[in-house]
């Protein structure tokens, strides 16, 4: 058994290699083009087109039997599958227009009657004398062990030519799926664009339909694109992930498929890159859910040590003495803490080595400390008072929008405020002291 | 109309992208759009200059974007013609530059501030080829014009809502345009960014642009227009803002929405005859 | 067709099905959530395989369960997704039914080697075998899918009835309804619930992925229709029945086996090309064939093709001037490539040559037969010969081969191709 998975892995066999290329460059092209789909919030098109496509590979399996010619030639069956798919998409388009039914019905119902008409010319080939729909089966699961070489060829290199054609219409794709409006007022072409993308998509979900089945076609188109959102915020770098995403699934999942044929291979590559989802649901880069609540823990931890540390710094203002160690009391009084916050945020701080207790219950700022504590309470006042003056906050709200945003803030917005302000020329009755730039002892 | 004749005449002669001095900017005759067949936009006749800062403003529901998607022909109208300069839409389309409302995109959407920016030069770029540094030399310079230049690698839905509004319009500015059209480039902004855009709008107005901007806030109308369109589905009132803005014209305007009209007379106060 | 007691339960059963989708289609219409159906139609497929596998049977409980909770899984995992992922909800759904189906499919191919499963009836539904389980049920034998539906449908319509305003209302305002402690999200989890329920109960009738035409086609229909709520449910259920029994009607007058129209005329379609086919085979092969001196057949060795008139007109050609028939045929001989064009005129490929020497070899075979056994005249020999080439198959043909075996030439004395 290992040795076959190795064999198939590293591609030994020349029909297993043909037939991963055509897989593969498949979740290529659905990677690509997903994100776009998605990006256009037209996800489910894709599932209808998907659906629509089978009346036609019935129909044209119909036609080429009753025509006594080769039914089984994928490249007719996939014309008319492209027929009916356009077909079906037309038709959303047209109840769309001429109906109040939302976009969603539409769907559904061209979705559902398409494929019944596709079920009943089903029922119609196993009544006709000299068909045999065995070779309709892979159609709905997806098989990629009935695929021949010309066949995987075929879907490959048609695959090859759409994520070209995406390449080079990067920008314009970019254009169009953010902002169709600026686009259309700019002077593009954005309905050939929209109709561009959706034939794009169709020829997607056509190909798709031998290796991983009417069904389950969609999943090539979403599942990537949706996976490497949680990875880049930017758009280049989410269609490079949502291909090698939507490779990796195909390649394994043919893999898989090709040792243990009774699987669809089409629910074996689904649930490769619904797995790959997951992953990225949870440990993707930037948006991933336990990235995100590291992040929402550390921005906790350090709001806390800025309290601590201003809080410190406000008495030592107090006084007019930043030497003197304060007492826990006196903190305690100074800001309504949480008993508990206050002990954690004491630990932090000592932790991080920003102040140590010099007596029982009372501390000091530790000379790091001190020159941190300068700079929070400066960029915790700049703000305030830029809220202030720019942004028409009333001065008794000012405390709480700025407790949460000046650690949010980073350096540069604080450079601008700077610029923004001549801080020279505030007067120090305005809110708090400012503290000035160098001098920490006053 | 007579008012809009003899009004910034001289300054006519500056239009960028105009081959002869006299026809309008914006010429605009029997512009009527409508939705299902309810009418949004009634016969709309319009003749303004070039180089003015133009408000366009009416109660919710009145047309307003509606109406410069129609000039733009982005929606389709049932009957009417627009000129820019003399010459049809169609053939302008260059010069003409568009800022839509800051709603109507997903900012979510995975790019940055600098990335948003160039694709005001798309066009120029045209197709299949790629952004190249130079173009992104162009589009900092322009988020630099705005303000923003410290933001290029900021993904946008990381920005407030006045900073999305300024890179809306340096990418407008990029356009290098002759007309511009700002669907509420004031919504939901900071009065800093409300000054340092309308600084934009005067700057490009001195460049001898004219500028289109639907505008909501009655009280700095006076302030900021030198030409006003008053708008409810037909133009009520058009022409130099001096002349126009009026408690009169209001009143024709906005009905019977006490509130607002109160708020509105109290603004116009020192302009009544 | 005649009317049996099996069409009778057959479309009760699809109405009850119809039924108890269209009153909860309704709703997932009005709320805008047409696909939410679709997604749960396919989602409950993994629900439905682990049930058999558990009980190996059709009806269960486990089964109601299992879709009760897959239903409300679906809805959850949608609403996870989308807002963790920054998708859309109609991404969200693709995401998240794809991959439930998935696992779903490869139970069940797993499944179907252990349990009598058939994927296609989970997916395509098996009407024609919901009369064959029955139960007794008031000394009546009710055929249980029947039995199984009526239940759901009664379920769902109480549900319907007495949850009347909170759904309207849940549907129209969620805002509002939560204000009134009503809970929009509860009106939404019951929802789903009762569509998977269904979905579980219409599987028999019309497959997992159809149940979505039953949801969605009658609450649209309804919707184009009416205005009002009450009415709008009415016109859903009345359209919803009415397919239900056109629905029947058609398919055994358009699909029946033995006498539907479809199949019929495809069938007879397909009789006359194939015959039209060999036809044109014959023609070009044995315009291949030059006659020596003594009226055997020799072969030529450089042979022209025929063009459309000659193979209209030639002897023995039996499409009339202007059969549409000849055009079709050759059409379809060139798609298989058995024949080409050059110019206008249509040769044999070497692949088409093979098939055309076998159905030489079978004329010539019977025309030997008749000869030999019947002691048919040779003018009479070849009607008989050509009608049955077009009915001889590989197997046949070796019989009679093997039955003249060193003949090697037909009564005419031309050759009998190997």
């Amino acid at each position: 058994m290992n040795d076959r998975l190795l064999r198939v892995l590293m591609l030994a066999d020349y029909n297993t290699r043909v037939v991963v290329f055509g897989v593969v460059m498949l979740g290529i092209a659905g990677g690509v083009i997903g994100v776009f789909l998605l990006l256009r919030r037209r996800a489910l098109l894709a599932d209808a087109v998907g659906h629509a496509a089978l009346p036609g590979v019935a129909g044209a399996f119909i036609v080429l039997t009753a025509l006594g010619a080769d039914a089984r030639s994928l490249p007719l069956l996939l014309t008319g599958a492209l027929i009916s798919g356009l077909a079906g998409m037309g038709c959303v388009l047209l109840i769309n227009r001429l109906t109040k039914l939302s976009e969603e019905a539409a769907l559904g119902i061209m979705l559902s009657v398409f494929f019944g008409f596709g079920i009943a010319l089903l029922g119609i080939i196993q009544q006709m004398r000299g068909a045999s729909a065995a070779g309709l089966g892979s159609f709905i699961y997806g098989r990629t062990a009935s695929m021949i070489r010309a066949d995987a060829l075929l879907i490959g290199f048609a695959a090859l030519g759409i994520v070209v054609l995406a390449t080079l219409l990067f920008k314009e794709l970019r254009l169009y799926t953010f902002d169709e409006d600026f686009a259309a007022g700019d002077g593009w072409p954005v309905h050939g664009l929209d109709v561009l993308l959706m034939s794009l998509v169709v020829g997607v979900t056509v190909l798709g339909l031998q290796a991983v089945g009417i069904v389950l076609v969609i999943a090539v188109l979403i599942i990537p694109p949706a996976a490497a959102r949680f990875w880049t915020d930017s758009l280049a770098k989410m269609v490079l992930i949502s291909a090698v995403i939507g490779a990796l699934g195909g390649y394994i999942g043919a893999a898989i498929s090709a040792m243990a044929p009774r699987l669809p291979a089409g629910a074996v590559i689904v649930c490769v890159t619904g797995s790959m989802f997951l992953f990225s649901l949870f440990f993707g880069k930037t948006h991933g859910v336990v990235p995100l609540a590291v992040d929402a823990l550390k921005l906790r931890r350090q709001t806390r040590l800025h309290h601590i540390l201003r809080c410190l710094y406000e008495c030592g203002e107090a006084i007019y003495d930043h030497s003197k160690p304060i007492s826990i009391r006196t903190l305690r009084d100074s800001r309504e803490w949480g008993d508990q916050e206050l002990e954690r945020a004491i630990h932090t701080a000592e932790k991080a080595g920003h102040l140590r207790e010099t007596r029982e219950r009372a501390y000091l700022l530790t000379e790091k400390g001190r020159v941190e504590a300068h700079r929070i309470t400066r960029n915790h006042r700049l703000w305030e008072i830029y809220l202030l003056e720019h942004a028409d906050v009333a001065a008794s709200h000012v405390d709480q929008g700025a407790d949460f945003i000046e650690h949010v803030l980073g350096t540069e917005l604080v450079a601008e405020l700077e610029r923004s302000l001549s801080i020279e020329e505030l007067t120090p009755g305005s809110v708090h002291h400012l503290p000035a730039e160098q001098g920490v002892e006053t | 109309m007579d008012i809009l004749k003899n009004h910034n005449q001289s300054t006519n002669k500056q239009g960028a992208g105009s081959p002869t001095a006299n026809p309008p900017a914006l010429f605009v005759r029997d512009l009527t759009v409508a939705y299902n067949r309810k009418p949004v936009l009634w016969d709309i006749d319009l003749d303004v200059p070039s180089a003015v800062v133009a408000g366009i403003v009416g109660p919710n529901g009145a047309g307003k974007s509606t109406l410069i998607k129609a000039i733009l022909d982005l929606v389709p109208h049932t009957s009417g013609n627009v000129e820019i300069f003399g010459r049809p839409y169609k053939e302008q389309r260059l010069i003409v530059g568009y800022v839509p409302q800051r709603e109507s995109v997903d900012w979510t959407y995975p790019i940055t501030a600098l990335e948003l920016v160039a694709m005001g030069l798309y066009r120029k770029i045209g197709w299949f080829k790629p952004v190249t540094a130079r173009y992104r030399e162009r589009a900092r310079e322009a988020m630099d014009q705005v303000g923003m230049a410290d933001f290029a690698d900021r993904q946008i839905s990381r920005l407030s809502g006045g900073q999305q509004q300024r890179i809306f319009l340096a990418r407008a500015l990029v356009q290098d345009a002759s007309m511009y059209f700002m669907d509420e480039p004031f919504a939901g902004v900071d009065a800093s960014t409300e000054e340092a855009i309308m600084a934009i709008l005067q700057e490009l107005r001195e460049q001898g642009k004219t500028v289109f901007v639907v505008h909501h806030d009655l009280e700095t109308v006076r302030r900021y227009f030198d030409h006003l369109i008053m708008l409810n589905m037909r133009v009520v009132a058009a022409g130099a803002c001096s002349e126009v803005f009026t408690e009169e014209n209001l009143r024709r305007t906005y009905g019977g929405r006490l509130t607002l009209l109160d708020r509105a007379v109290d603004a116009i106060g020192g302009i009544k005859p | 067709m005649i009317w049996t007691s099996l069409d009778t339960w057959i479309v009760v059963a699809a109405a009850l099905a119809g039924l108890a989708s269209a009153l909860v289609g309704s709703f997932l219409v009005l709320k805008k959530m047409s696909m939410m159906g679709d997604a749960i139609s396919h989602a409950v497929l993994p629900g439905i395989a682990v049930a058999f596998i558990l009980t190996s049977s059709h009806a269960s409980g486990v089964m109601f369960l299992g879709a009760a909770v897959i239903g409300v899984l679906t809805a959850v995992l949608v609403q996870l997704v989308q807002r963790y992922g920054r998708l859309e909800q109609g991404a969200a759904m693709g995401v998240v039914f794809t991959v439930l189906f998935a696992v779903g499919l490869i139970l069940i191919e797993q499944a179907a080697q252990h349990v009598d499963i058939h994927p296609e009836h989970v997916l395509f539904g098996a009407v024609e075998l919901v009369p064959l389980y029955t139960l007794q049920l008031f000394g009546l034998a009710i055929p249980r899918g029947v039995a199984v539906l009526g239940v759901i449908t009664v379920v769902n319509l109480a549900v319907v009835v007495l949850f009347f305003k909170e759904l309207r209302l849940a549907g129209f305002d969620p805002a509002l309804a939560d204000a009134l402690g009503i809970g929009s999200g509860r009106m939404h989890y019951l929802l789903m619930v009762l569509v998977a329920l269904t979905t579980v109960a219409a599987f028999e009738v019309v497959g997992s992925i159809l149940v979505i035409a039953m949801l969605i086609v009658p609450g649209a229909t309804a919707h184009l229709l009416t205005k009002r709520l009450v009415s709008f449910l009415v016109v859903a259920c009345g359209v919803a029945v009415t397919a239900a029994v056109l629905g029947h009607v058609a398919a055994a007058l358009l699909t029946a086996p033995e006498n539907g129209v479809i199949p019929q005329a495809l069938t007879l379609l397909h009789r006359r090309v194939v015959v039209a086919r060999q036809d044109i085979l014959g023609l070009l092969v044995r315009h291949t064939e030059t006659f020596s001196t003594k009226g055997n057949a020799v072969l030529v060795p450089e042979p022209t093709g025929l063009n459309l008139q000659q193979l209209r007109s030639l002897p023995g050609s039996p499409f009339p001037a202007g059969s549409g028939m000849l055009r079709l045929a050759l059409i379809t001989l060139r798609l298989s490539g058995s024949v080409s064009r050059t110019g206008k005129r249509y040769y044999l490929t070497p692949q088409g040559m093979k098939q055309a020497h076998e159905l030489l070899r079978s004329h010539r075979l019977w025309e030997r037969f008749f000869h030999d056994e019947g002691n048919v005249l040779l003018d009479e020999l070849h009607p008989a010969a050509d009608y049955l080439e077009h009915y001889t198959d590989g197997e046949l043909r070796e019989a009679l081969a093997h039955k003249y075996t060193g003949e090697g030439r037909d009564p005419r004395g031309n050759k009998i191709p190997d």
